[in-house]
């Protein structure tokens, strides 16, 4: 599944990513890599949401966390 | 005493208290300017501390130093020259974990950093505990920790620098981890580098450092310059081109990352103890503030807070000014006159000078008082949640979330709303809404609508002038929209990615420094540009082929006026009293209505004058339809003086101002003649 179809207040594991170059890089950059967990702090029908990586809120588009392959981690 | 001042680079991620902890030791006497060739500022502060003499630079705010972005280009060179001599890295040590990876990365870089630990007051009040001892013999650089909101520890960090000036590296790497162990790496740099990768890529770190030393012996740290070509880094690939493709077999950008953050981990377990226990307050703010269904209600309350600030209480407080400013001009005209000086002086003066300077006096207490709540929303936390609030609806039109300010702005007066598309990171956002926001119509353009449908439209009046802010808004959409869609099509989209900060209560400090920055920065470089153009104006409609003129219609303007009479023709606007009204009309644009009395002699401010004025009109052929052309045209051509020093000010570019007025120009044009020849058509058909 990807992040675009997440649930609020559950926590993923990222598996994978399929994004442009540049938005790749600048996520990698504040910690998002694959293994690393995000929590899902709100979301919009369209897809667009906020989560949590490494303790930095980030809010995307729905073109970015429909690129975000996860899964959901077991806590 | 040490003359040489010691040059101090302050660098940190986004929302880390940089700039607090800037303003902190610099005040407001800073230099604000643009880094060379780009329109990123560039903030400049000199003080003296102890024997010292300090100058600091604040960096862009960065994630990384990769080359993806403007900022972080500009800011690895600047902090690779010879020109730094200290690095200041700020972090948000309640958020150590991201924080550090642009501190990995400005060690690798190889000036000496220093590491100062922001916010600690946080810390303490989440009960976290960081162990400083451990820190600083981690990464190998002094940890300083600061409180920019509180004050503390603002002399230390200075000490600190003072006495790490030239030192890289300056306190022993002490590693403990496993790595060290297993290492069959031929050198053992656990000792000499904070950041030390795996045996595989330490191999290729060694190897293309030997092939740079041989071309380019003076090559500064070529440890970081190996790294930046394992990631495949254009700029340094360009700048050093050695062959390495038999070491650099991929990009090992993604491998660097991945083990520079498992450092980071290693260091967060074994520095930080009771991590984030009492960090929900914000996640309880969020959970209303970005509510999918309440968070856009919410964000237009606050708006029309800010609108209502912003205006209502602005005009009011300019009023006050206006009167003042009267007061002046007469006092001034009477003594002129007790003097006996010739007319034109006394009309340059008080026509000519102080309506400029009246003019750009007279927008100031808008643009304190929007700035004022602009700082507090931004400092607060909450304007980074505005994009995400409005993206799905701004970004149909190919805009920004955060473009929904100035456009609302708009409404009220375009040179604050222009100025508060600054809060739009990316250049290109901003000047996508610098482009659509003059369209959106101003209150100065309302007293034209009133006049003209009060004249034609009868009781319909409210609904012609209504439609014109609907025109502006329909106008707005649409260039956004053609602008994204055809000028833009090859252009990657500019998704949202955004990091929400935490909210916190706003610095006053920082806020009076924000605002102060802002009039400034109004007053010394739009103020001109109003001046120089109400000068300009006041000479063509004062001064005729004969020298001066008492009578307007000998007047240049009048000429200009008669020359613009063909064109306005299929718009229904070919009388040259309206071309020499539209002209006054930019110097502000409630003037089109004094100068309408004027030219045409008519007193417009009783209803029976109105009523004449409308017959004198009606008399030379001016109808209901050549009223609502006259209003649309009004509505979408040229923005005032003010607007147009405003864009100038603001996109640093007159390619992009002056293309800008000839936009605006064609569509008002445009506009008003479909108006009128689809109205002839249909009334007079």
């Amino acid at each position: 599944m990807t992040l675009s179809e997440s649930v609020p207040g559950k926590v993923y594991t990222v598996e994978s990513t399929k994004l442009n170059e540049k938005v790749g890089r600048r996520l990698e950059a504040l910690g998002l890599i694959i293994g690393t967990k995000v929590e899902v702090l709100n979301r919009k029908k369209t897809g667009t949401l906020i989560f949590k990586v490494r303790g930095t809120r980030l809010a995307v588009g729905n073109e970015i966390s429909a690129g975000i392959f996860v899964k959901e981690a077991v806590v | 005493m040490n003359q040489q001042a010691i040059n101090v680079a302050f660098a940190g991620n986004p929302n880390c208290g940089k700039t607090t902890l800037f303003n902190a030791y610099t005040g407001a006497r800073l230099k604000v300017s643009n880094w060379p060739g780009v329109t990123v500022e560039k903030k400049e502060g000199a003080f003296k501390f102890h024997d010292n003499q300090y100058k600091l630079v604040d960096l862009p705010g960065l994630y990384s130093l990769t080359c993806y972005s403007t900022e972080e280009i500009l800011s690895r060179q600047y902090l690779l020259g010879d020109e730094v001599d200290v690095v200041v890295d700020v972090a948000d040590a309640s958020n150590l974990e991201r924080n550090l990876y642009l501190t990995l990365q400005l060690i690798e870089l190889g000036k000496p950093v220093i590491l100062a630990l922001n916010m600690m007051d946080i810390v303490e009040e989440r009960g976290m505990e960081i162990d400083m001892h451990r820190l600083p013999e981690m990464l190998g650089i002094p940890v300083v920790p600061v409180s920019a909101r509180k004050r503390t520890g603002l002399e230390v960090l200075m000490h600190t620098v003072a006495h790490h000036q030239g030192k890289a590296n300056s306190v022993p790497v002490e590693h403990h981890h496993d790595l060290v162990c297993q290492s069959v790496h031929r050198h053992n740099h656990h000792h000499e580098f904070a950041m030390v990768y795996s045996d595989e890529i330490e191999d290729k770190i060694d190897d293309i450092e030997e092939r740079l030393l041989k071309k380019y012996p003076d090559i500064v740290n070529p440890r970081w310059h190996a790294i930046k070509m394992l990631e495949k880094d254009v700029d340094i690939m360009k700048k050093y081109p050695v062959y390495v493709g038999d070491i650099v077999d991929k990009n090992y950008e993604h491998e660097i990352i991945n083990q520079k953050y498992d450092f980071i981990e290693e260091i967060i377990d074994e520095v930080v103890m009771n991590k984030a226990s009492k960090e929900a307050r914000t996640d309880k703010a969020d959970e209303l503030m970005t509510h999918p269904v309440w968070g856009m209600p919410i964000f237009f309350g606050i708006m029309a807070v800010v609108f209502l600030l912003t205006f209502v209480v602005g005009d009011w407080i300019s009023g006050g000014f206006e009167v003042v400013i009267g007061i002046v001009t007469d006092f001034i005209q009477k003594s002129m006159i007790g003097l006996h000086l010739s007319d034109g002086i006394i009309s340059l003066v008080c026509d000519g000078i102080i309506t400029g300077v009246g003019g750009i006096l007279t927008f100031l207490p808008n643009i304190f008082i929007l700035f004022l709540a602009l700082a507090f929303l931004e400092d607060s936390g909450y304007m980074a949640r505005v994009a995400y609030v409005m993206d799905g609806l701004m970004g149909k039109m190919g805009l920004s979330g955060r473009a929904f300010i100035p456009m609302l702005l708009g409404f009220g007066c375009t040179v604050p709303a222009i100025m508060s598309a600054r809060t739009l990171e990316d250049t290109r956002d901003r000047l996508r809404t610098i482009m659509v926001t003059p369209f959106m119509s101003c209150s100065a353009r309302l007293p034209i609508y009133v006049l003209f449908s009060k004249m034609f439209f009868g009781k319909y009046a409210m609904i012609a002038a209504f439609s014109m802010y609907v025109i502006g808004l329909l106008v707005a959409i649409g260039v956004a929209l053609i602008y994204s869609k055809v000028v833009c099509r090859n252009e990657e989209k500019n998704c949202l990615l955004i990091e929400l900060p935490e909210y916190k209560a706003p610095n006053a400090r920082t806020i009076i420094i924000y605002v102060w920055e802002k009039v400034a920065d109004y007053l010394t470089k739009a103020g001109t540009t109003i001046l120089a153009g109400s000068v300009i104006l006041w000479v063509i409609m004062n001064f005729g082929p004969e020298g001066m003129v008492t009578d307007i219609s000998q007047s240049f303007a009048a000429g200009i006026g008669c020359l613009l009479v063909p064109i306005l023709a299929p718009a229904g606007l070919g009388l040259w009293q309206m071309g020499v009204a539209l002209i006054s009309g930019i110097a502000a644009k409630e003037m089109v209505v004094s100068s309408c009395s004027v030219l045409f002699g008519m007193n417009i401010n009783s209803d029976a004058g109105i009523a004449a004025f409308q017959k004198t009109l009606e008399g030379m052929g001016f109808g209901m339809l050549n009223a609502y052309a006259l209003m649309v045209f009004c509505l979408l051509y040229i923005p005032c003086m003010a607007t147009i020093a405003t864009i100038h000010k603001e996109t640093e570019s007159w390619k992009w101002t002056i293309a800008m007025i000839l936009l605006q120009l064609l569509i008002a044009w445009g506009m008003a003649v479909i108006v009128f020849q689809a109205g002839s058509f249909f009334i007079g058909g």
